[in-house]
């Protein structure tokens, strides 16, 4: 009944047996103990499950282990994976972006995504690519402000590098 | 980019939040993170009617599955006098049903599983042979001679009716109504809706069967009550109860409830001797746990002609759905409704609330509001909005001409409040000039001549929190106090602890920086816990914006505290008299000789290391506070929208939002509160509704249904504020977590009714959708 599927967590290979019908959030959460990774809605509404599946975001509540087999999953886990805060996180602290914190790895990783596809996005672009993530504490205002000021950060990084991880440091 | 000072976190720093950093690496622990060794797992077999006699129930298919341990069914609960407990109203409400069920989604058995998903599988498999009876959806079917009888296992209730409840003066009331030129008439309906944190409810229930105790992880707002009433229900001995409340993904009223799972998890836990867990999924959420509103309020005013008035009546009927399960203090039969003289100087008010039974879930939940003042402060606002409408008022005119002014704080209401401190004239003067009042009415004119349709909305709102002063104020009989404890350790550092629970308003900074306001320990130097009932003082909880006006009260009281004897510490280090010490900011210094100091870390040193002759060692402390009053926050909202005549489509384009919360511990925190109060707001103007068809099925019952507000259609918002502090806080702040939501609804549908209210259109009950404002637009022969 099991069925066994190889998936790259984070830059780790993980094979496991696994029923056809768990779905990657139980997976990750339960299997890999990776927590950080919510369920909000079971749905695909909220977003608090949203994960990286090969670069994209996506609802890991609606999509199963099995048909993630041989792809490249991230969680919120490998964001500060080498001990820096990654510029979105560094940001959505600095901008209050967050209060109860449940949306919040979901909302980072799509903000993530939006940044390498759009690394300059305007407010509308940002609220247009965030609108699948709910949230229900911080009324949106400074997650855009978060996302906009991590674009800004990650910009003067790419310019110059090290001052721009001095920074993110502090 | 410049170096910022770190700033210490003195009141009025916006620090950020120390509960960031884990949240922001998926380091968080909320409820579902919890695994223990050999957990089990529950899931709950519900209702699929409103209202339904049971046959039978079989529990033989689901028993037989593999990896089930356990079905529980309302019998075997009732076999340990566990089938009911009391709800948060004085109520009962049935754990697992036995006689009939009386809402869709009501508890009927739990499966205990080795494996959530064979949970699930099972609890399916549990058969229930039902008579469906006729189900009541509304409380004015509820109230019929000839309506079916839902609570028909109490003795003595012979109708859904369950209480009358009135405030005010009547014979005053009727006076002031017989002297007025005018009487403005509203009957509204708030709509019944949901909390909807975005973390469910549940439960991780331990009992250990050799030394019978019970430690439940639980998502509660409350946990120190919650453990008072589970050593009531259950029976078990409170000091065997240690409930701890992890990390919460938002509360918003929800988690303020007991709810039948947890008690089922808890009872599964004693009787298997395993731990148990049972985490909801969002459509359990929705269709069983504490929704709020549904309130169907009738309002008329008694003006003079010049628009000033003078009497206030309101009757309203509540839908309580099938147990009475309000969570409100308990001589308060509608919560703090009766608050709904709001901003104004009204001489003469009367309330009558009536409540009654349905086939709906029962909740009435304070869904970010204090206890039904949302309620209150929608009828006014709208109230007030009807009068300037058909009295050719200006909306904000209409206000200021009715405000208490600010000497008159403070300010004893018609119906007994006596209102701590305000200036709302300077407050909705800010709001104007930000918004440039004067020019969109221009505007609006200029396009009312072309056909388009552009309103304004005004909203001025007084919220009642922080409850309470203990003699009025208790919750299933526990006084509504707060408290703190407060321990300097020997190195300077400190561990504060709080009978409050943060659900994401960032407790562990704001009230870290109360203490370093008071004794000038750096924020970063105070670790802030909550939660854990084994190791925090005995608190009420959070909810109704109680935090910082009791728990921060209580705080800055125990540091208070703490200061008087390191005063005599320092004292004696700086060999001087105690009378001769000053303090400053973390600083002890012999008065006129500020050189001469020692800091708090000094002073904590020595506490533990070089005390004066027969001092107890030590600088510790535990406040309990007992408010003398409530806290009124106040504000103005201000919203500007623009209508669609061919779709009815509302578009809101600006929104500015001036809030007075007294003093502002974290102004970043308090805006950040402020913006998600708003945004809830909007949602349940426009977007949130749990609603019932006539056979009682829940048609809000997950995400598609109910739906919530994304970053996209979400306002902008531009905030302003005005500082009136309150005079018996000791550091007077008065709470904000819900005075956007409070008072942010009418704003919304004020908005509408001033772009159409030209047209005859009166009111449009909320949510405020597209398809009910091109309704009205046709029927008034207004829309394209």
């Amino acid at each position: 009944m099991g069925q066994s599927i190889t998936v790259t967590v984070n830059g780790e290979k993980k094979t496991a047996e696994v029923e056809p019908r768990l779905l990657l959030v139980h997976f990750l959460r339960e299997k890999l103990r990776l927590t950080g990774t919510h369920i909000g809605c079971d749905t695909t509404h909220c977003g608090a499950c949203t994960v990286l599946v090969d670069g994209t975001p996506v609802k890991s509540c609606t999509m199963l282990a099995v048909q993630a087999d041989g792809q490249q999953v991230t969680t919120v886990e490998a964001l500060a994976a080498s001990g820096t805060l990654h510029p979105v996180q560094a940001a959505f602290k600095q901008e209050h972006g967050l209060q109860c914190g449940f949306c919040t790895p979901g909302m980072m990783l799509t903000g993530v995504a939006l940044l390498q596809e759009k690394p300059d996005p305007t407010d509308d672009e940002i609220r247009w690519a965030l609108s699948g993530n709910i949230c229900r504490c911080t009324g949106y205002m400074n997650i855009v402000k978060a996302v906009k000021s991590a674009a800004a950060q990650m910009k003067a990084s790419a310019a110059v590098p090290e001052a721009a991880t001095a920074s993110a440091r502090s | 980019m410049a170096v910022e000072t770190p700033l210490k976190g003195n009141i009025g720093d916006s620090i950020k939040r120390k509960e960031d950093d884990r949240f922001i690496r998926g380091r968080g622990n909320y409820l579902d993170d919890i695994v223990l060794p050999g957990m089990l797992y529950m899931a709950i077999h519900r209702s699929p009617f409103a209202h339904a006699r049971i046959k039978s129930i079989n529990t033989d298919a689901a028993q037989a599955v593999p990896g089930v341990v356990a079905v529980v069914t309302g019998a075997l609960l009732a076999q340990h006098k566990l089938a009911w407990m009391p709800t948060l109203s004085g109520d009962t409400q049935a754990v697992l049903a036995t006689d009939k069920v009386r809402f869709q989604g009501q508890e009927v058995a739990c499966v205990i599983a080795t494996d959530p998903y064979v949970a699930r599988d099972a609890a399916m498999l549990v058969e229930v042979d039902y008579d469906v009876l006729p189900a009541v959806v509304t409380p004015q079917q509820a109230l019929q001679p000839d309506a079916p009888l839902i609570r028909d296992e109490k003795e003595g209730q012979t109708s859904n009716h369950i209480y009358h409840w009135e405030a005010g003066d009547k014979a005053k009331t009727d006076e002031a109504f017989a002297k007025a030129d005018r009487v403005v008439k509203l009957d509204t309906f708030y709509p019944r809706c949901h909390p909807s944190p975005l973390e469910t409810c549940g439960i991780v229930a331990d009992v250990n069967s050799a030394t019978g105790h019970a430690t439940l992880y639980m998502t509660s707002q409350a946990p120190h009550a919650h453990r008072t009433l589970f050593a009531i229900v259950a029976g078990l001995p409170e000091q065997n109860i240690r409930i701890i409340s992890p990390d919460i993904g938002g509360g918003f009223g929800n988690k303020v409830p007991i709810y039948p799972g947890y008690v089922v998890a808890t009872a599964a836990s004693l009787l298997i001797g395993k731990p148990v867990k049972w985490v909801e999924d969002r459509s359990e959420n929705l269709i069983s746990t504490g929704f709020a509103r549904d309130f169907h309020m009738s309002g008329e005013m008694a003006l003079r002609n010049d628009g000033r008035m003078l009497g206030l009546r309101v009757k309203l009927l509540s839908d309580n759905g099938a147990f009475y399960a309000d969570a409100q203090p308990t001589k308060f039969k509608a919560g703090l409704f009766h608050i709904v003289t709001g901003s104004y100087d009204v001489a003469a008010a009367h309330v009558e609330a009536d409540g009654a039974y349905t086939n709906k879930a029962p909740g009435g939940v304070a869904y970010r509001c204090s206890f039904r003042v949302t309620e209150a402060s929608y009828l006014i606002e709208r109230l007030v909005e009807s009068a300037a409408l058909e009295m050719n008022l200006d909306p904000a005119d209409i206000r200021l001409k009715n405000f208490i002014q600010p000497e008159q704080f403070p300010y004893m209401s018609a119906t007994g409040f006596e209102y701590d401190s305000g200036n709302y004239p300077k407050a909705m003067q800010l709001a104007l000039d930000k918004l440039g009042y004067k020019e969109l009415r221009k505007e609006q004119a200029e396009k009312r001549k072309k056909g388009e349709l552009m309103g304004i909305g005004v909203a001025s709102f007084t919220e009642v929190v922080g409850a309470g002063p203990g003699k009025h104020y208790d919750i299933a009989g526990l006084r509504m106090f707060d408290s703190a404890e407060l321990r300097v350790h020997p190195t300077g550092k400190a561990i504060l602890k709080l009978g409050v629970k943060s659900q994401g308003q960032g407790h562990e900074t704001t009230f870290a920086q109360i203490v370093t306001e008071e004794l000038g320990i750096p924020a970063a130097d105070i670790e802030v816990q909550e939660g854990d009932t084994d190791n925090t003082p005995y608190g009420l909880g959070t909810y109704a914006s109680r935090s910082t006006p009791v728990g921060g009260a209580a705080t800055a009281m125990v540091s208070r505290k703490l200061r008087d004897k390191a005063k005599k510490i320092a004292a004696h280090l700086l060999e001087a008299s105690e009378a001769d010490i000053e303090f400053d900011h973390g600083k002890f210094f012999v008065r006129g000789s500020p050189s001469k100091s020692k800091t708090i870390q000094d002073v904590a040193f020595a506490a533990y290391t070089n005390l004066p002759d027969g001092m107890e060692a030590g600088l510790e402390g535990v406040t309990y506070y007992d408010p003398p009053n409530m806290t009124f926050p106040f504000g103005t909202y201000l919203v500007v929208v623009d209508i669609d005549r061919g779709t009815g489509q509302v578009k809101v384009r600006r929104m500015v939002a001036v809030d007075d919360c007294g003093v502002r511990i974290n102004p970043m925190i308090v805006e950040g509160q402020l913006h998600g109060g708003l945004t809830e707001g909007f949602g349940i103007a426009f977007m949130q509704l749990i609603t019932f068809d006539e056979e009682g099925n829940c048609l809000g019952s997950n995400f598609t249904d109910y739906l919530l507000p994304t970053a996209w259609e979400t306002p902008k918002f531009e905030m302003g504020e005005t500082v009136t502090p309150s005079p018996h806080h000791p550091i007077g702040a008065k709470g904000v977590g819900e005075s956007a939501t409070v008072g942010s609804p009418a704003a919304f549908v004020n908005a509408v009714i001033d772009a159409v209210g030209h047209l005859g259109i009166k009111n449009i009950d909320m949510p405020v959708t597209s398809d009910k404002v091109w309704t009205a637009l046709k029927e008034a022969g207004g829309a394209e």
